[in-house]
This record gives C-alpha cells, sequence and structure tokens, in this order.
C-alpha cells in the first residue's frame, strides 16, 4: 500500500493516496452546488434549534423561540374541531328527539356522535356490538322491554333502570315466586312447561295446562293473557324467540323461584342532552329502532307549540307489583 | 525517501469550481427538430390547463384535471377515481418501458430533446443569446469589468430567466384547480397559500435549474445518464464521432490538402477538384500518401455543445445526444468539400464495421432486433390492455362488507337478520337512482337504515349523488333454518337507461344450532 499521494497523469487530479491491486481512487473534488447545499443545510439545521424544540435536557427539552410544541398544536386542532361541530351540535340541542329523523344529515351526526359516545359508556355492559350478553340486552334486536322508538330509548338512557332515587326511572320488580312461597317447587315446574309451551319450545302436557292456570293467576298481570309482555312494565315477551337470561328448562326454573329485574344507571345527570340524543339516535340506528307513535293529540299538540322543550319529561312509572 | 512535499501531497481544492460554458448557436436539421420540440413541448405545458370540456353539470368542465379536494383526474373524456390508480400505475409502467424502448432504439433521444430541464435550458440559452450576444460576445462580457453596459444586460437577463420562470410556475398550479378561476384568483391575491407556495418553488426551481445549473443538473444530479448510459447497447443509435473517418485529425484544410484524404472515403457524389491526382493513382500507391483525418480540429462541435463536452471523446454522461453537435460539424464538413456527418447518429456496431472497411447496416433496420421488437410488444400489449379495460369498464361500483359485531341477530320471531354496510359508487357525472338485490338466500327480506322491516321486500333502492359514494345499512333477514355460513351474492343496478350493474360477494351468518 503506498501511503503518498501523488498526482494521476491521465485526469490531472491527486489521488486519495491508497491502491489495492493497482486501484487507486482518484481525490475528486465536490462541485461548488453541492458545498453550497451542504453549508445552507448546516445553517437550516441552526436555525432549526434555535426555533423549534430541538436538544433534549433531562425532563424536558428546549423549546425554541418561537413557542410551538406538539401538544400546543394538538389543543389548538382540537378546539379547531370543536368550533367545526358547534353549528351540529347547537342543531341538535334545539330538535326534538322524534323529529330527528326528518332531517338525515343531523340524524346521520348524530349516529355517529352516539357511536362514539356508546363506545365509552355502553359497550361495559351491551358489548362493543350492542349486542349484549346474557343479563344485557342485544339492542340491535327488534325486541324491547320497554319500547323501542326514539323518545323511549332516550328516556331509559336519561333515567335508567331501577334507579333508586329518581322517579322518572323505570321500575318494576318480578316477585320471587319460588323463593318467597308463593309457588310450591312442582308449581314452578308447572309454569315453566307452560311458558316454554308458549315460546313453542315444548309440546303441550298435563304439566302446561296446569301451568295454564297457575299463569293466570299469577303472572298476567305483567306478561299479559297471552304472555306476550307489556312495555309499561318492562315485564318481556313469552312467547318470542328472545331471551334475556335463556328459555331452556334450568333457566326459566331459576327465573320464576328468584326472579330477575336488570338495572342500568340513568345517565341524564351524567351526560348532556345533546349526547343523550346522540346515543339514543344510535340505538335506534341498530336495526331494532321503531317508529315513534305520539300517544294522544293533546301531547303532539304541546310538542308542536313549545319546539323549545326538547328534553321530555320523564312520567313517573313507579308500579309495583 | 520522501521529500516532506511528496508528504503533504498536492494541495487540495476544496471543490470543483464549474467551468462555465457558451454554448455558440448553431443551423442544421438537428436545431430545427429541436426548435420544433421545443415548441409543441411548451404549448402543450402551458395551454392544456386552459382546454376545456364539457361534461354537464356535475363535473369540472376543464380537459385535464387533477382535482385533489375531490379525488378525481380528469384526462378529457377519461375520469380517474382513487381505486382505479391502476391506469395511472399502468401509463407510468408504459413510460417506463416505453423510454426503454426508446433508449434501447435511439439512445438518450428522451433527454436531448423532450426532457424538461432539456427544454427549458434551451430557452434560457436562447434569452441569454439575444441579450448578451453569440459565444464569443457572452465570453468578452463575462471578462470585461463591471459597468452601466454589462449591469444593464444581466439585469434584463435574469429578469426575464425570473419572468419565465413565474410563468412556468404559475402554468402548473392550472393544472389543480379551475384555470380561468384560478387566474382570477391568484391576480387578485385571493388564491389558497399552497398556489402561491407551488409558482414560488418552482419559480425557483426553474430559475436556478435551467438557468444557472444547466448541465451540472444532467451530469450530476440526474439519475438518469446512468439508467440509459446502462440501457445502451452497441446497435443504440448515439451521436457518433466517426474515429475512423475523423482521424488523423490535422489543422486547416489548406495545409493537408484534399489531396492527401483517403480515397475510399471520397464522396462518389462530391465534385472533383481542381488539381486533385487522379484516384487511380492514389488507389495505385497508397502507401507513399499521408493520410489525414478529416476533422480538421476547429472546435465547432465543442463550441456548440450545451454540456461542454468534446463528442471525439466517445460516448460519455455529459452526452445528451441533442445533435447540435452533428449540426456545426456539418457545417464545416461543407465548408471543407467533405461530406457530411463525420458526426451523426450512428451505433457502435456500424462504426466498427465501416472502421474495418466494411459496408455498415442502414441504423434504421438496426431497430428491428429482438430486444426492440420485445419493449414494443410489452408496451403495447399494456396499452392494449388498459384501453380493453377502459372501454368495458362499469361506472357504477358495488362494494359490501358484513358488520361482524355481533355477526347476526336473531329476531324475535326466531328469524336470523345480518347487517351489511354497503357502498355504492356513482362514477357518472349525474345523479343515479339504484336497486341493489340479493341471491342466493331463500325467504329472504331486506331493508336499509331508510326503512323497516315492515317494508321490508327483495331490494332496496338508493339514489347516488353525481360523482359520489352512498353508503346505507343494509338489513337482511332470512328463516333460522340453513347453513352457518351462506353465500350470498349482492347486486347493484342503475335504474336509468343506461343501466349497469356490479356485483359483490357476502356470506349471511347463522348461530351454530340453527334454533
Amino acid at each position: 500500500m503506498v501511503e503518498r499521494k501523488r498526482i494521476d497523469d491521465k485526469t490531472g487530479t491527486s489521488t486519495v493516496g491508497h491502491e489495492w491491486d493497482g486501484i487507486e481512487e482518484l481525490d475528486t473534488p465536490m462541485p461548488r452546488w453541492w458545498l453550497i447545499t451542504f453549508f445552507a443545510s448546516i445553517v437550516f439545521a441552526a436555525v432549526y434549534v434555535v426555533l423549534y424544540p430541538a436538544w433534549p435536557l433531562v425532563h424536558s427539552a428546549t423549546a425554541g423561540v418561537l413557542g410551538w410544541s406538539s401538544r400546543g398544536q394538538l389543543a389548538k386542532e382540537v378546539a379547531t374541531e370543536g368550533t367545526r361541530k358547534a353549528p351540529i351540535e347547537q342543531a341538535l340541542a334545539r330538535v326534538q328527539i322524534e323529529r330527528l329523523p326528518e332531517n338525515s344529515e343531523l340524524f346521520q351526526a348524530a349516529v355517529a356522535g352516539g357511536s362514539a359516545a356508546f363506545k365509552v359508556y355502553c359497550v361495559q355492559c351491551h358489548g362493543a356490538g350492542a349486542a349484549g350478553t346474557k343479563g344485557y340486552p342485544n339492542l340491535n334486536d327488534d325486541d324491547w322491554l320497554w319500547g323501542g322508538d326514539l323518545k323511549t330509548i332516550q328516556q331509559t338512557l336519561l333515567n335508567g333502570i331501577r334507579q333508586p332515587g329518581n322517579d322518572a326511572t323505570r321500575m318494576s320488580v318480578m316477585p320471587a315466586f319460588g323463593r318467597d312461597g308463593i309457588l310450591q317447587p312442582a308449581e314452578v315446574q308447572d309454569v315453566v312447561s307452560y311458558v316454554r309451551v308458549l315460546s313453542h319450545q315444548e309440546k303441550p302436557s298435563e304439566a302446561a295446562r296446569r301451568g295454564a292456570t297457575l299463569f293466570a293467576n299469577n303472572c298476567v298481570a305483567c306478561h299479559g293473557p297471552q304472555g306476550k309482555g307489556m312495555r309499561e312494565f318492562g315485564a318481556p315477551n313469552l312467547t318470542d324467540g328472545i331471551w334475556l337470561y335463556g328459555g331452556d328448562r334450568d333457566t326459566l326454573t331459576e327465573t320464576v323461584t328468584n326472579s330477575r329485574y336488570g338495572v342500568m344507571p340513568a345517565w341524564g345527570h351524567r351526560l348532556d342532552p345533546v349526547t343523550m340524543k346522540m346515543l339514543a339516535a344510535y340505538v335506534h340506528s341498530l336495526g331494532g329502532g321503531e317508529a315513534f307513535v305520539p300517544e294522544t293529540p293533546a301531547a303532539v299538540a304541546a310538542a308542536t307549540s313549545n319546539p323549545e322543550a326538547a328534553t321530555p319529561v320523564a312520567q313517573p312509572r313507579n308500579v309495583q307489583p | 525517501m520522501s521529500s516532506p512535499d511528496d508528504l503533504a501531497g498536492p494541495k487540495q481544492k476544496l471543490f470543483e469550481a464549474r467551468t462555465k460554458i457558451f454554448p455558440k448557436a448553431v443551423d442544421g436539421s438537428f436545431r430545427r427538430l429541436k426548435w420544433a420540440l421545443m415548441a409543441v413541448t411548451l404549448t402543450i405545458y402551458y395551454v392544456t390547463p386552459w382546454l376545456r370540456w364539457d361534461r354537464g353539470p356535475y363535473a369540472p368542465d376543464q380537459a385535464v384535471l387533477v382535482d385533489i379536494a375531490h379525488r378525481r383526474f380528469f384526462m378529457f373524456s377519461i375520469e380517474i377515481w382513487p381505486h382505479e390508480f391502476y391506469y395511472v400505475a399502468g401509463l407510468l409502467i408504459m413510460a417506463g418501458i416505453g423510454l426503454f424502448l426508446v433508449t434501447s432504439a435511439v439512445g438518450r433521444a428522451w433527454c436531448g430533446y423532450a426532457c424538461p430541464q432539456t427544454v427549458w435550458t434551451d430557452l434560457f440559452v436562447h434569452v441569454e443569446r439575444a441579450i448578451e450576444g453569440d459565444r464569443n460576445a457572452q465570453i468578452r462580457l463575462q471578462k470585461a469589468p463591471w459597468g452601466p453596459a454589462k449591469i444593464a444586460k444581466r439585469v434584463t437577463k435574469h429578469g426575464i430567466w425570473l419572468l419565465i420562470a413565474v410563468a412556468t410556475g404559475g402554468a402548473w398550479i392550472f393544472y389543480f384547480d379551475d384555470a380561468p378561476t384560478l387566474f382570477g384568483q391568484v391576480v387578485r391575491g385571493e388564491a389558497p397559500i399552497a398556489a402561491y407556495a407551488t409558482i414560488a418553488i418552482l419559480t425557483g426551481t426553474t430559475y436556478v435549474l435551467g438557468g444557472l445549473m444547466r448541465e451540472q443538473v444532467c451530469v450530476y444530479m440526474c439519475p438518469w445518464p446512468r439508467i440509459q448510459g446502462a440501457m445502451l447497447d452497441e446497435k443504440s443509435l448515439l451521436v457518433t464521432y466517426k474515429y475512423w473517418r475523423g482521424e488523423p485529425r490535422t489543422h486547416g484544410l489548406k495545409r493537408a490538402g484534399p489531396a492527401a484524404r483517403r480515397p475510399e472515403v471520397q464522396d462518389q457524389g462530391a465534385e472533383p477538384q481542381v488539381g486533385i491526382p487522379s484516384l487511380v493513382a492514389l488507389a495505385a500507391n497508397p502507401e507513399k500518401t499521408p493520410r489525414i483525418g478529416d476533422c480538421i480540429d476547429c472546435n465547432a462541435c465543442v463550441a456548440v455543445c450545451p454540456t461542454g463536452i468534446d463528442i471525439r471523446n466517445g460516448s460519455q454522461i455529459g452526452c445528451i445526444t441533442c445533435g447540435l453537435c452533428i449540426d456545426a460539424c456539418d457545417q464545416i464538413m461543407a465548408k471543407i468539400g467533405r461530406p457530411p456527418r463525420l458526426i451523426g447518429y450512428s451505433t457502435i456496431a456500424d462504426e466498427t464495421i465501416a472502421g474495418e472497411g466494411g459496408e455498415p447496416m442502414h441504423p434504421l433496420r438496426r431497430l428491428l432486433r429482438l430486444r426492440t421488437i420485445l419493449y414494443t410488444l410489452v408496451w403495447a400489449g399494456i396499452g392494449m390492455g388498459m384501453l380493453f379495460a377502459l372501454g368495458t369498464r362499469t361506472r357504477i361500483d358495488l362494494s359490501v362488507s358484513q358488520t361482524r359485531n355481533p355477526l347476526y341477530v336473531r329476531l324475535s320471531d326466531g328469524s336470523i337478520r345480518n347487517t351489511y354496510t354497503v357502498k355504492v359508487r356513482n362514477m357518472e357525472n349525474r345523479p343515479r337512482e339504484v336497486e341493489i338485490g340479493l341471491s342466493g338466500l331463500t325467504r329472504a327480506a331486506m331493508w336499509n337504515d331508510a326503512g323497516s322491516r315492515e317494508t321490508a321486500g327483495s331490494t332496496v333502492r338508493l339514489k347516488v349523488p353525481a360523482d359520489q359514494v352512498a353508503r346505507t345499512r343494509v338489513f337482511v333477514a332470512a328463516p333460522a333454518q340453513g347453513p352457518t355460513r351462506q353465500d350470498v351474492t349482492f347486486t347493484v343496478r342503475a335504474l336509468d337507461q343506461e343501466g349497469g350493474q356490479d356485483t359483490d360477494e357476502n356470506f349471511f351468518e347463522r348461530p351454530e344450532t340453527g334454533q
């Protein structure tokens, strides 16, 4: 290896001074524009370091004279987004929930907002897809314990189910027929047989016939003479294919013996009215939403004449069986 | 022992100073070809955004428009949506293969004639010549001390360069928005900041790259010469100095005299010159004749070269094959009464044959060889495939995705409901009504989020706005009895006269027990 620089005859350029197997490297200088670009980059970096956060220190980094930070930028963007959403939220605050579907754009916005809120407050019980689980209703289906139109859903959300201290909450308690000795264990089995006949899970039998009599005496007050349930009491329809806790013999025996009644928090005092409307719209949009039917013509007149009354006043439904 | 001087080595320069090039004006067939191509390419660039194309009330009426805001690309009657980007990819592949084809056939023709760097540099060089004069005047001006005249010329030159640069940057933004509207906005100062930033950046790059850096871009910055150099072979057409005809060079026509020229290359059509010994005599006694080549070392080919190279050193990275040296040399050959094309487009293979005294193949015949034919076939194949796809594509598109949480819902009557998100893309620039149907599922009822189970039917109707995607949730209910996973096919059909339909496959899911 030759450690001496020399001028290459052919090009007139000096070599860098080393050689392998007769191959030498020419020390061709960089073009001037390349050097200028290189120095310009260094200047740019120096300016950047002064203007923006750059050097990491022990607990934070140098701030830079412009005061820019990624957190600050995020806060600004969040504020911008809030400003963008403000008109939609104002419109949602004004509209009566049952009239929401008339404005399809607003309804879509409400469903989108409700979907987001659902993922924060509701998935713990009802699941991410709102499909529920044993004891927690599936909100996708067409079976509603308390009713499935927008206004009813909203009221359920506002006041919750069986919330103590809330006059407007959904309230009903099924008696524990077996545990409290209203029915003997054999009679419970007869009622179970009848209920399974009602839902076409069993063929009519002697036990079911006995159960029919017991049902007529003890259950029709809430579940109705045909067992189709009553929404006033949140009493489930026993003739359809949907079972909140299960429709098999063991589960039904447990239900009749010890009774079942679920609870849900009242969200009215925790979430703002706009979020409540959005949540109701989202639950309604899942596929089982029912059309709103005004209760009386007088109520419609009152609602139309007073559009400011967007939040419905809940009716007390303290019904004890 | 080495002396201290040797150890220190020769004094190194930190950077390589640019040797300024003053290309001389030249006229000839290639220069005229360059003029024509420059006119065509610049016209295409500046005029295209202003062409109008009526697409009806729901779409822009600009013939060529890259509508980033609405994610559309319009090119005359063709409208490309983002999901059809493979057309653009296909065009890029065609451009790549086209470049292979051009390069393997005619060398770096792209560099010499059509490359934007070449076109704008050429334009800037012409402006420079119009103001500062031709090569010699420019060199004199360069050496002259600064005075009012020199300042005036320089200011004028850079001013016009900047105007061209602004026009270049300004024209670019018109491809991205309605040109007349945007022009008004730019002039009134109401255009978006992105428009001004784009103009500023492109003005800067045009001025610096086209006006100041010129051939340095081609030699140092551009990767093409390296790639294209690798794609050349001995049968590619290149600007070639016919060394076998030009060497040995000599200065001055008079000293050598035409008598000494090689008889075998005497042009048959050239007029016989007075006082020349007969060809027969020369042929009879060739050894005694001092042989000299046609090159008189006048350096005309070097003076006109826009990258300042000497083509007589052979094919090199600085050569953009613009052919101006051919024009310059032809003029000299005409003056000294020698046949033209001492420098010309030729292939290395032909020059080798010619150097050995053989008869070269016509360069154009070299074009037809396996490599070029294969490139052409691939290129044309992709083009035909794209044209076919373009001709048969539907302007309505269906995309169905199943809601998987929950996968199915049991309804109170015991039947099973699945939920799907259906997107219908209407790529026509008018609103259309479509019907979504389903096949593969018996006794199915279908409704969407605008209806309910009571209004369910076998199809769902949907209005799709012009040039938009409509999205709806579709609920499908069917009896619980059946396979746990059943293939279904969704179809969308346009209800207007023109029709058109699309399908998408999906599944209908049921619980395991089927109960």
